[in-house]
């Protein structure tokens, strides 16, 4: 019971993670209709701007963890937007219009070019990543088993759960979600009632990048260490959370996104590491193939 | 008085700097580096090249503007100029700037000069001569080519590195015209293509090592397998849209090496499987001395032992095959089931209203694309002699995918011509090593972007109910 409690604990931390990452491909995927390959690069970079960010301020002397963590947290959301949208300036708009995968083959090239990129100047070695936070309390003991939460832990779910709250109020209240919600149902007839169709993908794409640089710098804090390959396996991971939790619902992500942190660290804890990423990709086989609109997911009306 | 367009321009080109530096500041400008002894990492400060890189994008972009608005001479006086800046002896911080400016400079003046080279082409094309040229060029482009590659070997450039690199080439040619089935013909996206390359693979290996088969007898074997493995996976997924069904390929792909990977009693793991026996001619092995009731080739010959033999038998062996995938191609095309991919790829409503069946249509492309990988994976077990599941990563499936793309989807002459650009030229350039994966993406976002069609474009139907331009709907 208490590994149980420790797992499960462990699964809703990996499954915060996922889950910020997942909504960026859920809200693409909403508007306009494309698999974001490359929004596993932005969560890569992410992390590596947060990397920067941390160092720059121990050399800076930043000794208090709290205003460090959101000094970096603003600094990476920041630069990494810059990502999302020079991504989809450079090598999605142009591509509105074209046959139906060139958006797909193009994320695919991004893909492969960020990663060699982040490669050529970042070197190919781990970064550790240092310890920023540190310590934890014990819930209770069982049979001589300790079930942990650290203080990380907590505040990664912390920060989830705010960013969350804020993300849903964003799209439910303000004119920018009430723009978004409007492409997602009809880009034309948005464009003929006077909402800027490209200006609202292009924050789209920012708030995505933004929410992926997040979740780079919480997996920073958390398994300190990265490299510029992290980006494909959680990409991929969180592209099935949201397919789980249903394609262009935002509760669905983050419903997948902690399934597939649930499915993952208890694959790895009850069955055989080795496997844990065979078993998420499974996942995604057998959803696309059983229950392709997920969870949550509305059916998706062909048009011809 | 300024001009208000260059206002326009260099406001748009300052912009375009500071986007590219905010991209750059820390991802560029601070690396990371591991200092020996001490524990963590430091800074080394790139700030120089960041600026550098940053003063060359803002010249480039305002060319580029300059090009698009028909300020033709300026943008290419500007685009020579960043040409001589790169090859210059000019000490600039890095190797890679000068590379950085000359090629910019290279881009610019190709765009600068493509309306020109577009409408010479173009009138070109219409005099009798460029007819003549045309025609050889479409029709005769291949027979050419094939004749280049028949005789390769007997001539004098034929040396070890030569013919390695003819039959890395040739590989990716087989892969790209198999994979072009799936891509080119059907329209299905499958970024899991290496798994069934995969699987020949180890089927050779498993089967010429454990079982001593040889690699004649195993060939067909491992096309079956991987057909079969093609139409089991394929089976479930192929009633998914597009997207889906490339991300499940993708899944698939992974499963697959994952599974390789982990397999240890069965695959030997990540130590792989060595010591696989090449290719025998007619029963004779390519080596010095023959093992035990076999001859070598050089003896059943008469001919004196050189190592290249092997090479050159490699190299036929992988034309034929990368052949025979063309010519099976082609005879397909002119089925009824080729003829229903094209229709698939183009309309699947339409297709479905017409009695034709999308699962089985489907699944017939698929599992041939996944034979003729079959095919060239027991060819690479036996080249390679030693085989592991990190030949096969899911970059290796989006090598072959742009290979395809780059050529122009379903254009089997263009998958060729894209493999020698792409697996070629980075051999020949050694230099450019550590970049060519960069290219590889950026070559991918910027075909789609210029030229979605591919360097040959070919999403021309086979067969047209209506000739081009005499009414029909075209």
């Amino acid at each position: 019971m208490a590994y149980f409690t420790q797992q499960l604990i462990n699964a809703i931390t990996l499954g915060a993670i996922y889950g910020l990452i997942a909504i960026g491909y859920t809200m693409v995927y909403g508007i306009i209709g494309m698999i974001n390959f490359a929004h596993g690069e932005v969560f890569m970079i992410g992390a590596f701007i947060s990397l920067i960010g941390f160092m720059i301020c121990s050399m800076l002397g930043i000794g208090s963890a709290p205003v460090a963590i959101v000094l970096v947290l603003l600094i990476s959301m920041a630069f990494s937007s810059v990502y999302g949208w020079a991504i989809e300036r450079t090598a999605y708009r142009p591509l509105r219009g074209s046959f139906r995968l060139a958006p797909l083959i193009s994320a695919i090239g991004v893909s492969i070019a960020l990663q060699n990129y982040v490669q050529l100047v970042q070197g190919a070695r781990p970064k550790p990543g240092g310890q920023i936070v540190s310590g934890g309390f014990n819930l209770f003991s069982l049979d001589g088993f300790d079930v942990r939460i650290s203080w990380l832990q907590i505040i990664i779910v912390l920060v989830t759960v705010v960013l969350m709250g804020g993300f849903t109020w964003l799209i439910a209240k303000t004119s920018l979600g009430r723009r978004q919600r409007a492409c997602e149902q009809d880009m034309k007839m948005a464009a003929l009632l006077g909402v800027d169709v490209d200006r609202t993908i292009s924050l789209t794409f920012v708030l995505g990048a933004a929410l992926a640089a997040v979740a780079g710098m919480l997996f920073l804090m958390y398994y300190g260490l990265i490299d510029f390959f992290i980006g494909f396996l959680a990409g991929i991971k969180a592209f099935t959370a949201a397919v789980l939790g249903g394609i262009g619902s935002l509760p669905g992500a983050m419903l997948g996104g902690l399934l597939i942190g649930l499915i993952e660290v208890f694959w790895a804890g009850y069955f055989s590491s080795e496997y844990k990423d065979v078993a998420a990709f499974s996942i995604l086989v057998l959803v696309l193939i059983f229950r392709p609109t997920g969870l949550l997911g509305k059916p998706e009306i062909e048009k011809v | 008085m300024v001009d208000p367009r260059l206002l326009k321009m260099l406001k748009d080109a300052a912009l375009t700097a500071l986007v590219a530096a905010a991209l750059g500041i820390f991802i560029v400008g601070f690396r990371t580096v591991d200092v020996g002894s001490r524990a963590g990492l430091s800074f080394q400060y790139e700030f120089v090249d960041l600026a550098v890189a940053l003063v060359i994008i803002f010249f480039g972009r305002l060319g580029l503007q300059m090009a698009a608005m028909g300020l033709r001479w300026p943008a290419i006086a500007l685009g020579i100029v960043m040409i001589a800046a790169g090859a210059s002896p000019m000490q600039l911080p890095s190797g890679f700037l000068h590379w950085f400016v000359a090629l910019g400079g290279v881009l610019l003046v190709i765009r600068a000069v493509w309306p020109w080279a577009d409408q010479a082409i173009h009138a070109a094309a219409r005099t009798p001569t460029g007819r003549i040229v045309n025609t050889i060029g479409t029709q005769w482009l291949g027979w050419v080519l094939l004749g280049i590659a028949i005789v390769m070997p007997f001539t004098p450039f034929a040396d070890q590195k030569t013919m390695d690199l003819g039959v890395l080439i040739l590989t990716y040619v087989m892969l790209g015209w198999g994979l072009n089935i799936v891509v080119g013909l059907a329209g299905l996206l499958d970024l899991g293509y290496v798994a069934f390359y995969a699987v020949g693979a180890y089927a050779y290996a498993l089967l010429s090592t454990q079982h001593g088969l040889g690699f004649w007898a195993v060939l067909p074997l491992a096309g079956m397998f991987s057909a079969s493995f093609g139409i089991l996976l394929g089976f479930p997924v192929l009633r998914l849209r597009g997207d889906y069904l490339a991300i499940v390929t993708l899944g698939f792909g992974e499963i697959i090496r994952l599974v390789l990977l982990n397999w240890v009693d069965f695959t030997n793991g990540p130590a792989g499987i060595g010591t696989i026996p090449g290719p025998t001619l007619f029963g004779a092995v390519f080596a010095e001395t023959a093992p035990e009731g076999k001859q070598t080739v050089s003896e059943m010959l008469g001919i004196p032992f050189h190592g290249i033999h092997r090479l050159i038998f490699l190299y036929y062996i992988i034309l034929l095959l990368a052949l025979i995938t063309n010519l099976f191609t082609q005879r397909m095309r002119r089925l009824p089931v080729g003829r229903a991919w094209e229709a698939l790829r183009e309309d699947e409503t339409a297709c479905k209203a017409l009695g034709i069946n999308p699962t089985n249509t489907k699944l017939t492309a698929f599992a041939v694309g996944a034979m003729f990988a079959g095919f060239a994976g027991s060819f690479f077990a036996a080249k390679q002699r030693f085989i592991s599941p990190e030949s096969f990563t899911f970059i290796e499936s989006a090598i072959i995918l742009a290979i395809v793309v780059l050529g122009g989807m379903g254009s089997q002459i263009g998958v060729v011509l894209a493999a020698v650009l792409l697996i070629g030229l980075p051999e020949w350039f050694r230099e450019l090593g550590n970049y060519r994966m960069l290219a590889f993406g950026l070559a991918m976002v910027l075909i789609m972007v210029f030229r979605p069609r591919g360097l040959i474009g070919h999403r021309e139907p086979s067969i047209r109910l209506h000739p081009v331009g005499s009414g029909g709907s075209g």
